[in-house]
């Protein structure tokens, strides 16, 4: 999926360097969640594959096609959800399929089925900024499902959400995950949350964003059998879930000590 | 107008509830009305400086039973509001478009902004000799004045919204499969409308204003005019009966357009 991948911006005339040198892919049906420190350019990776960035240098590709712009066959899901405050829940979720040119009927077949499976009835006519902040992404959510995309892009879906609201909105998603499995890059500053939904977590380093380590969880989660617990604490009070989100952290540690020292030469200097 | 503003001004510090405010809002008007009164009635100045408030609403109650200047009040006032909807329907049809392209689109801005920064600052009573001149005593005249005072806020907070529009969104719909005409339409113009809405108020007011300016020398009908023909043959209490007209049905434009933008910042969930 990425090759290569360079992006710098221009700064006060400086050039800096955001993502250096990333490679990575993202298999069929396959769950990857990036962590790493603020401002290590995870966010620039998504927005690339969904073809609002775009590399300096270096190949993004979805497919086997070149991302050239933005396609509902990449749904995205926003931080900020991005509801259409002027849109009712139901017209939110159905402006995709609107923008397919998809027909009334089918339209609101597809809007139900997603109302129920979101657990969003009772609200249909109802506007976002009514709704409460997991309300809402779930609307974001559907909105992206129900597009069928090829490939869900999550930017932060749960970042702007409180603690309990986002222990549900996890365990939803892997629910959702399970029964309707996607090719899904999913970007987090929580090491629990990429631990618990990935499949494979890429940990980036500090500024330029370099590919620190790839883990594989998969085969963690399917040995130790975290599917079968229904609930997140229960999952993350596991043995090899902490040691999993343990080596993580050492390793977005490390590279912050790393930079320390550097940091204070220069003021210095 | 004066005591709206302080009205407003007051509530958001946050003190007086609706009942209050309409108490203070009366007490305010009484309070004029009896200066009015006394200053008009205590012979201190001639009455046909200031005619007392009885005297001019036994004028308007005139003015409404017997032609004055060719029409009624009414139908001065009918005439005026024609015309005002005609000058301010086209400021809003052309200045809304122009100022959402503007926002929407950088090239657009280049070109026509430092024109627009212009021309925008010359006053509606300016046009007078021009509208004079391309359209006699017709209709146009009155129109190309009203539209030179309302277009201008309705591009500039066309534009202003076109502008604030939050990039999320855009990036949203384009995500979701939009097109450029969809994303006008379905995003950029709604998320514009408060800003569009909060700009019609100030287009109709200024609106109204260049329209007595424009009915003072170019027409022979509208209030503007009765106000004229008053002055000529020093009928002050006609002039006063004028003035109350134009007062009124600016107040009710504003009333009605402050009731649209609270109905849009309501269902945008944006606070007021």
């Amino acid at each position: 999926m990425f090759t290569n991948v360079k992006r710098s911006f221009r700064r006060r005339d400086q050039e800096v360097l955001a993502l250096d040198d990333v490679s990575f892919e993202v298999g069929e049906k396959e769950f990857v969640a990036i962590v790493g420190p603020s401002g290590c350019g995870k966010t620039t990776l998504l927005r690339m594959a969904a073809g609002l960035d775009f590399p300096t240098s270096g190949s993004v590709r979805v497919g086997d096609r070149e991302v050239s712009g933005p396609g509902p066959d990449r749904a995205v899901v926003f931080q900020q959800f991005a509801l259409f405050p002027w849109k009712t829940v139901e017209e939110n979720i159905a402006f995709g399929l609107r923008c397919r040119g998809i027909d009334a009927d089918a339209r609101s077949r597809i809007v139900a089925s997603y109302v129920e499976l979101m657990g969003l009835q009772g609200y249909e006519r109802a506007y976002p900024q009514q709704l409460s902040g997991g309300m809402q992404q779930r609307v974001a959510i559907a909105r992206s499902y129900a597009l069928d995309p090829d490939v869900l892009l999550m930017d932060e879906p749960f970042g702007a959400l409180d603690a309990q609201t986002r222990v549900v909105m996890q365990e939803e998603l892997i629910k959702l995950c399970r029964v309707n499995p996607r090719t899904a890059l999913f970007i987090t500053h929580s090491v629990e949350e990429a631990v618990y939904l990935a499949d494979r977590v890429v940990v980036l380093t500090r500024r330029p964003g370099r590919i620190r380590e790839i883990l594989d969880i998969a085969s963690v989660r399917r040995r130790e059998g975290w599917d079968t617990y229904e609930r997140i604490e229960e999952v993350m009070d596991l043995e090899s879930f902490v040691h999993l989100r343990t080596r993580i952290w050492r390793l977005l540690r490390e590279r912050q000590e790393d930079a320390a020292p550097a940091g204070i030469a220069v003021k210095s200097a | 107008m004066a005591g709206l503003g302080a009205g407003s001004s007051a509530r958001s510090k946050g003190a007086p509830s609706g009942r209050e405010l309409f108490a203070l809002s009366t007490l305010g008007l009484l309070a004029f009305f009896a200066v009015w009164y006394g200053v008009a009635s205590s012979g201190w100045v001639p009455s046909r400086f200031l005619p007392g408030p009885v005297v001019v609403a036994d004028t308007i109650a005139r003015l409404s039973d017997h032609a004055y200047a060719g029409y009624t009040i009414e139908a001065h006032t009918v005439a005026s509001l024609q015309r005002f909807g005609l000058g301010f329907g086209l400021a809003v049809a052309l200045g809304v478009p122009l100022g959402l392209l503007m926002g929407w689109y950088r090239g657009v801005d280049d070109v026509v902004a430092p024109l627009f920064e212009s021309v925008r600052f010359i006053a509606p009573i300016a046009w007078v000799p021009f509208a004079a001149l391309w359209f006699g005593t017709g209709i146009g005249g009155p129109i190309l004045i009203i539209f030179s005072g309302a277009f201008p806020p309705c591009v500039i907070n066309a534009y202003r919204g076109a502008r604030q529009v939050d990039t999320v969104f855009v990036e949203a719909a384009q995500t979701l499969g939009a097109g450029g005409l969809r994303i006008i339409t379905e995003v950029l113009v709604p998320a514009a409308l408060p800003s569009i809405v909060a700009g019609l108020r100030v287009s109709a007011g200024l609106g109204w204003q260049s329209l007595i300016g424009a009915e003072l020398i170019v027409v022979s009908s509208g209030v503007g005019y009765l106000m004229v023909q008053g002055q000529t043959s020093l009928q002050t209490p006609i002039v006063m009966s004028a003035m109350v007209a134009i007062g009124v049905v600016g107040f009710v434009i504003d009333v009605a357009l402050r009731a649209l933008e609270s109905v849009v910042q309501r269902s945008w969930g944006v606070e007021p």
